[in-house]
């Protein structure tokens, strides 16, 4: 537990560290998952079209 | 191989195509990550000078370097749709731009968290960090120029020649730090001689480099398919391959 408390801590500079790493992720999670959702909205979106042509 | 190019240049072989590697890319992503996270975040020793807060150079150099990798790729993949009109080559431009733009801002902002510990400011109008702000400023422009223009196909022209003009400044970044007197520090990995760097430091920075480059593989195709059948919407592929569900 003193372990995992050392490292969060970062010498002090857990504040800068995890900061940088959340918002990195946080940002590189969402510029997939975006563009995911998209695809399948998109997707349903022309089967709607194309079924209304018929 | 050239026949294989040819095939992936087109958009309904490129669509299944990418559908098919992508869970590959995600797993060479996530076992990059994983000791590229375990070997910077854990067995990499603390730094003699700045302590544990030089860890963030394990996702803010590979986010630097990837800034300009993903421009070049867009000027060069744009060019190739300006000379030979390939389709596919206009939607590669594009797709890399808001990845592009996201690393960018990365770098910025994890360098901005590193640097007020280190130099006591958050931000410095000096040449390495203005002129990464340009490179941000510049993707954000062809973004814009993008979705400004109805026509897709001449604004992909227009977004090429913006991105080629911009090209003058990925040199400035790189040398910005030899060529000014800096208060960002100069470069540890990619000089020609030694890398000033131990490696128990330097292989978790390859591995975080690597893991980011496959990352945009997979954004860049993930939004190159989004582009590709937004854009195709009325041709008989995209037709056939929506007609089962």
């Amino acid at each position: 537990m003193n372990n995992l408390n050392e490292f969060l801590h970062m010498g002090g500079y857990g504040a800068y560290v995890w900061s940088a790493y959340g918002i990195t992720f946080v940002a590189m999670i969402l510029a997939v998952v975006i563009p995911l959702r998209q695809h399948s909205s998109l997707r349903q979106r022309l089967i709607k079209q194309f079924k209304r042509k018929k | 191989m050239m026949r294989f190019i040819h095939q992936l240049a087109s958009p309904p072989y490129f669509y299944h195509f990418s559908g098919k590697v992508l869970p590959w890319f995600l797993g060479l992503f996530l076992v990059f990550l994983s000791y590229g996270l375990y070997g910077g975040l854990v067995l990499a020793p603390t730094d003699y000078q700045q302590g544990e807060s030089y860890r963030i150079i394990y996702i803010h150099v590979p986010a630097a370097w990837m800034s300009l990798f993903i421009y070049m790729v867009m000027a060069i993949s744009g060019a190739i749709g300006l000379i030979w009109h390939i389709k596919l080559a206009d939607v590669v431009a594009i797709s890399s731009a808001p990845i592009g733009a996201m690393f960018t801002l990365l770098a910025l902002v994890t360098g901005s968290i590193w640097g007020k510990p280190m130099w006591g400011t958050w931000w410095e109008w000096e040449a390495r960090l203005t002129s990464e702000l340009v490179l941000l400023f510049l993707y954000l422009g062809v973004i814009a120029l993008y979705n400004a223009v109805e026509d897709k196909r001449t604004a992909s022209r227009a977004i090429a020649i913006l991105a080629l003009v911009g090209v003058v400044n990925i040199p400035i970044i790189h040398y910005s730090v030899e060529w000014w007197n800096t208060l960002h520090q100069g470069p540890t990995v990619t000089k020609f001689d030694k890398p000033s760097i131990h490696l128990s430091m330097l292989l978790p920075l390859l591995s975080m480099a690597v893991a980011f480059k496959v990352y945009y593989g997979i954004g860049l195709l993930v939004r190159a398919r989004n582009e590709l059948l937004q854009r195709e919407r009325n041709t008989g592929w995209v037709r056939e391959l929506l007609h089962d569900e």
